[in-house]
């Protein structure tokens, strides 16, 4: 093949990827934009003949979804902030820190990775009743605050902290506390940035969990709205749509943001779906 | 994919964690170093004992109580008054073997993880090839572009793929049509739903494996290639004999981490669906999700949980087995 030949086929292979990627998300966007009735019409329509934003204004109002938003946002971030906190130190202090018995925890706390989350969920969901938190916020963010993944990934960015630095700053009398906010967190932040995203989307994107979790209507994060919501709006195509993209627009935003960050992250084999 | 499972989260090679032992260390150097050993012990377990403290009550607890719960007829009842659960020995287990529904499911959810996962890897593979080519324009652009659909929220893009595979008015089939092709029903075809959902699951999860491979494809010397050019070595020849042999270790990683996850399906059928038709897409977790939180038998259901647990660390434990021996 002449080298020509090849790079216009290697263009069109991946010009024909990118339509399947997007293709889905694309065609969203466009029926949550259609009037009633035609995204289900055949044949069907790529673009709307006439722009309306009444299914948006229709889960504002009507369907509350606004409420829903909230409860993911809010859920979201403080499951990042403070998760971040929690992990981030212990992370730090499994690196660097000595304290008896520091390897044999360590040891136990990775052979929690294999274990898969679902076989905690009957009994969580027990424990949370005896604790009055079935049915609350609380109860889908208490389990996320720590991740023994997240302590993981800070760990291994950790270990390449220099001794020196730590041991220069306790010469200087600063205690441990101090030592890991003006010295330690300034060092790992590129981790920090990945873990943050990586916590952010996958605590916005969960659903077996907030569904297993929350009874009340109200109290439901968006996803597990949406899914409420094909329940009863099946044929409605139009204000599913829109549902959907609002629902995936705040974290699609978020990554397009950051991904600098992110995809660092991933590419350094660090984070994983 | 489910965030919890580990999978990339494995332990670092000895060497990396080996700590020097403090009572060891000449004293002089201990007094230079400040604080005491007593200090720096209080300071090491007040750091991860927050961490501790969650990751023990939330989740080591639970997946123990599993265990117990599983030996148990703990149903309805029982939710609501603890006391009324009784041991049952291994009866769930008995009753789970005995039962069709469980081996249907098991069976999906093989199927699911058994061709899923080697497509995606494929499509990441194939993904990262280009993006990563030589001639290529616009690398930047194209990776974002394959790297979104990872990011999209499962609940919300399952709704939209649920349309697109309308008989009638979906894109897909009506996409075929134009070629000439009669695209099947779907979701409503208990022969079509779980490959239909399979597809879905590739569209959306090979964008996070193609980073990988881009990264892994990066750390190929260049000078192979040149090599393997010299003695003639076209195309073909140079990816048989290069780049799959360099990527060796980084494609069993992969394939590992994604089957991992592929075992946990749930949201897809659970949206597109609810395990049907005639349960041609129930999986085990949607199984498990059935039993223990719609129908409150929580003890079969937690047996369900153990058989999953036990069958997807035997995956693991083979598929180690085998990059051990690719690796000799």
């Amino acid at each position: 093949m002449r080298p020509r030949a090849a790079v216009w086929l290697v263009h069109a292979a991946l010009v024909l990827g990118a339509i399947a990627a997007l293709t889905p998300m694309l065609w969203m966007i466009s029926a949550s934009l259609m009037p009633t009735g035609e995204a289900s019409a055949y044949p069907p329509r790529f673009l709307p003949r006439t722009v309306t934003f009444a299914h948006y204004a229709d889960l504002f109002t009507r369907l509350e979804l606004g409420r829903h938003l909230l409860n993911s946002a809010l859920i979201s971030t403080v499951v990042t902030a403070v998760s971040l906190a929690i992990n981030s130190m212990a992370g730090y202090a499994f690196a660097k820190l000595r304290f008896r018995g520091r390897e044999k925890v360590w040891r136990l706390l990775i052979t929690g990775l294999v274990i898969p989350v679902q076989v905690s969920m009957l009994p969580l969901f027990l424990l949370m009743k005896q604790l009055g938190l079935v049915n609350t916020w609380w109860g889908v963010v208490i389990p996320s605050l720590a991740s023994i993944f997240g302590i993981f990934l800070i760990r291994q960015y950790a270990l390449s902290v220099p001794d020196e630095l730590l041991d220069a700053a306790r010469i200087d009398g600063a205690g441990e506390m101090r030592i890991y906010v003006s010295i330690v967190l300034p060092v790992i932040r590129p981790i920090l940035a990945t873990l943050a995203i990586w916590t952010f989307l996958t605590t916005w994107n969960d659903f077996m969990w907030p569904l297993v979790i929350l009874s009340d209507q109200s109290k439901y994060t968006l996803p597990v709205a949406l899914a409420s919501l094909v329940g009863e709006h099946v044929q409605d195509t139009e204000l599913m749509m829109a549902g959907s993209v609002l629902t995936v627009f705040p974290v699609l935003l978020v990554f397009l943001a950051l991904q600098r960050y992110y995809v660092q992250g991933v590419m350094a084999g660090s984070v994983k779906g | 994919m489910s965030p919890t499972i580990g999978g990339a989260g494995l332990p670092p090679p000895a060497a990396a964690t080996a700590v020097v032992d403090a009572d060891a260390a000449p004293t002089r150097r201990r007094r230079m170093r400040g604080p005491s050993l007593e200090s720096a012990n209080a300071a090491g377990w007040l750091f991860v004992a927050p961490a501790l403290v969650l990751v023990f009550v939330f989740f080591f607890l639970p997946v123990a109580a599993s265990l117990v719960l599983s030996v148990t007829d703990f149903d309805i009842y029982a939710v609501g008054e603890p006391s009324y659960a009784r041991f049952v020995g291994l009866s769930n287990y008995g009753h789970l073997l005995r039962s069709p529904e469980f081996w249907q499911a098991l069976k999906n959810t093989f199927i699911f993880a058994l061709a899923g996962g080697p497509l995606t890897v494929a499509a990441s593979l194939a993904a990262a090839l280009l993006v990563n080519a030589k001639a290529t324009r616009f690398r930047g652009f194209f990776r974002t572009v394959y790297f979104i659909p990872f990011v999209t929220t499962l609940v919300a893009v399952s709704v939209v793929w649920r349309y697109l595979y309308h008989p009638q008015y979906g894109l897909i089939d009506f996409t075929l049509s134009r070629v000439g092709v009669k695209g099947p029903d779907w979701l409503g075809d208990p022969r079509w739903a779980l490959p239909a959902i399979i597809l879905m699951s590739v569209w959306k999860n090979f964008g996070y494996n193609m980073l990988i491979f881009i990264a892994g494809l990066q750390s190929i010397p260049e000078e192979l290639y040149e090599a393997a050019q010299l003695d003639g070595a076209g195309p073909f020849l140079r990816f048989r004999h290069v780049t799959l042999p360099m990527l060796g270790p980084t494609l069993l990683f992969v394939a590992v981490i994604t089957m991992i996850g592929y075992f946990q399906l749930f949201a897809e059928p659970y949206v597109m669906t609810q395990g049907g038709p005639l349960g041609s897409t129930t999986s085990m977790v949607l199984l498990m999700y059935q039993e223990g939180f719609r129908w409150w038998r929580m003890g079969y259901a937690a047996a369900l949980a153990f058989v999953l647990f036990l069958v997807m660390l035997l995956w693991t434990f083979v598929q180690f087995r085998l990059q051990r021996r690719s690796e000799r």
